[in-house]
């Protein structure tokens, strides 16, 4: 534990950061439209292509940014209505269509971009490093933290301040009801599964430049994703907040100290969760 | 019970025979290549039977089979050829290392069904995928461990395919009675309505615990014939793909059919096969499958035959829970 410097703490929190963009959408769309969206990676991976991509071609990384999330939101827009429209009130047959669409999308990326791995190019302003108590670290992986942070609060202000956010809260207690007010909860459901989907693509596109994009690249975001909505409980922001501090700084912790064997590391939390609270730290029984 | 055992008995000979004399009789019309096939569809039935007793009648779907499957590969494979060790030897570690995998899968998700379940058993079987692929000291990372081969008594394909055939039709018998057991009973009543068997008095994660263990036990064998089969292990083995192909083949042959996992393992494999010949988007092609499956035939097979027989006899048919 004494080899855990600043640096170290500091990769831990923001790959937290990032692992909340991806997880907080993933868990918005579980919570309120109780789909388990297993192609939520895929879109990470596919969001970070193109975000790679656009990138590239125009040199201009919020263009990049953009193009990924609107596309990705788009994706998911598809899926919703193209195919888990013939699925609905289904749930596992809904987790294993979108884990069939997860592997479609996957193979997809290996026809279109190749198995090479990526980095999306940082801007300049962000390249280099600054001083923090002593130590150089890197001005883009502080961004990333601040981005992840922007998240929380942008998320929390919609879900608790705003009128969607009322009605998404509503949702998620009871749709019906919410229905029988007269509201379209289906444009509602709509609205949170892009909002969701568009997070994963602009974790893709902020991540493919400090994770680099590589074909397994998606498993792993979702096995992130899993355990951090696992340990905070389906449908909580906050819970998604500290899952994914919980999940980076033991992934952190888990690479210094048992390199090959970092992966094992976030089972330990969520084992012991399991055992006292199976729906999670935040989570409510549905 | 004596009427009970004979009309229990009754289903289960015809299959059992008709699989015995259709792969028995196979080796002296096909070509090794498609006698290989062959044995890779009896071993998958096998892995596919394992998540069917889960998904069929305890109604908890699995997608870590698959991890569960490879851990067993992985021993049979690590002992053999990096211990050195005996293939028998081998085989009876990896059965146990993943019965024991299974165990503690089933101690974390015992408690939790529904979505929440295949969630759990989904990110466990990815960090055993996780934990393979980074290990590289004991697994080898990407580049897999080559295995020493098979012994000599069962080096011949064709012994070794009966000897495939063999045991899987042995569990088949085993986990047809295991399924129609009391216990098996107690699942489906648990698939079916969990709160009225816990009023009754069931152990509900009891059960599950118990039934996903040996079914991991299952698994474990399949396994271990394909470490034989096989004679390579890499992470391929373990990932999700494996649990997602296993499940794939319970659905299509008829989630809770049991037999169906026969049907559903050789489609799969002569599918996999035969789009291999033309393409390598095999992944897409098993994505675009399973998408069409879930839209347009949940009960796969079997189960569609049994329910169309089930309309013309007028009996009435707890519908499956995928």
């Amino acid at each position: 534990m004494s080899g855990l410097n600043l640096v170290q703490v500091l990769n831990g929190l923001t790959f937290a950061a990032l692992l909340f963009i991806v997880a907080s959408g993933f868990t918005l769309i579980f919570g309120l439209l109780r789909i388990v969206n297993l192609a939520h990676g895929a879109l990470y991976l596919f969001g970070g292509y193109i975000g790679y991509t656009v990138v590239g071609a125009t040199g201009n990384f919020v263009l990049g940014v953009l193009a990924s999330m609107v596309s990705i939101a788009g994706l998911g827009l598809f899926i919703d209505q193209a195919l888990l429209r013939f699925v609905r009130g289904f749930p596992l047959r809904e987790v294993l269509l979108t884990l069939g669409v997860a592997f479609v999308l996957n193979d997809l990326a290996l026809v279109i971009w190749g198995g090479d791995t990526f980095s999306v190019q940082i801007p300049e302003f962000l390249r280099g490093a600054v001083r923090i108590g002593g130590v150089f670290y890197p001005k883009y992986r502080l961004f990333v933290l601040f981005l992840g942070i922007l998240t929380f609060i942008a998320l929390w202000f919609l879900i608790n301040k705003t009128r969607l956010g009322a009605l998404i809260r509503a949702g998620v207690d009871d749709a019906e009801m919410v229905e029988a007010m007269g509201i379209n909860i289906r444009r509602v459901f709509l609205a949170t599964s892009m909002l969701g989907t568009s997070l994963a693509g602009l974790g893709g596109t902020v991540g493919g430049a400090f994770l680099t994009l590589y074909p397994t690249a998606d498993s792993e975001i979702l096995v992130f994703s899993l355990a951090i909505v696992i340990i905070g409980g389906s449908g909580s922001l906050v819970g998604a907040a500290v899952g994914a501090l919980l999940v980076g700084m033991l992934n952190t912790i888990g690479q210094v100290m048992f390199p090959e064997l970092a992966y094992f590391v976030i089972f330990g939390p969520m084992a012991v969760l399991l055992a006292f609270r199976p729906m999670g730290l935040f989570g409510r029984a549905s | 019970m004596a009427s009970a055992l004979t009309t229990a008995r009754n289903p289960l000979v015809i299959p059992v025979v008709a699989l015995a004399v259709l792969f028995g009789a196979l080796p002296p019309f096909v070509s090794t290549y498609e006698l290989s096939l062959a044995n890779e569809v009896l071993i998958f039935a096998l892995l596919a039977m394992s998540i069917d007793v889960l998904a069929g009648y305890a109604g908890r779907v699995s997608l870590g089979h698959g991890a569960i499957f490879g851990i067993s590969t992985y021993v049979v494979i690590y002992w053999t050829s990096i211990m050195g060790g005996s293939a028998w030897v081998g085989c009876l570690l990896g059965i146990v290392a993943a019965t024991l995998a299974a165990g503690i899968f089933a101690l974390l998700a015992a408690r939790v069904s529904g979505v929440y379940f295949l969630l759990l058993t989904l990110a466990l079987g990815m960090i055993v995928w996780g934990v393979c692929l980074r290990w590289t000291s004991v697994t080898g990372g990407e580049n897999g461990i080559r295995g020493s081969g098979r012994p000599d008594i069962i080096a011949d394909p064709t012994v070794f395919y009966y000897l495939t055939l063999a045991t899987v039709l042995a569990l088949t018998v085993v986990i047809w009675r295991f399924v129609h057991s009391p216990f098996g009973l107690t699942l489906r009543g648990i698939r079916d309505s969990e709160s009225r068997m816990r009023s009754l008095g069931y152990g509900v994660a009891t059960h599950i615990l118990l039934a996903f263990t040996i079914t991991g036990f299952f698994a474990g064998v399949a396994g271990a014939l394909y470490a034989l089969f096989n004679n390579f292990v890499s992470p391929s083995t373990v990932q999700l793909a494996q649990s997602v192909e296993g499940l794939l083949m319970a659905i299509i042959g008829g989630i809770g059919t049991l037999f169906g996992s026969f049907i559903g393992a050789a489609a799969i494999i002569l599918l996999e096969n035969f789009v291999s010949q033309y393409t390598e988007r095999w992944q897409m092609i098993l994505g675009f499958t399973f998408i069409g499956a879930m839209i347009f035939a949940p009960e796969g097979i079997l189960g569609g035959l049994r329910k169309l027989f089930a309309r013309r006899t007028g009996q009435q048919r707890a519908d499956s829970k995928v």
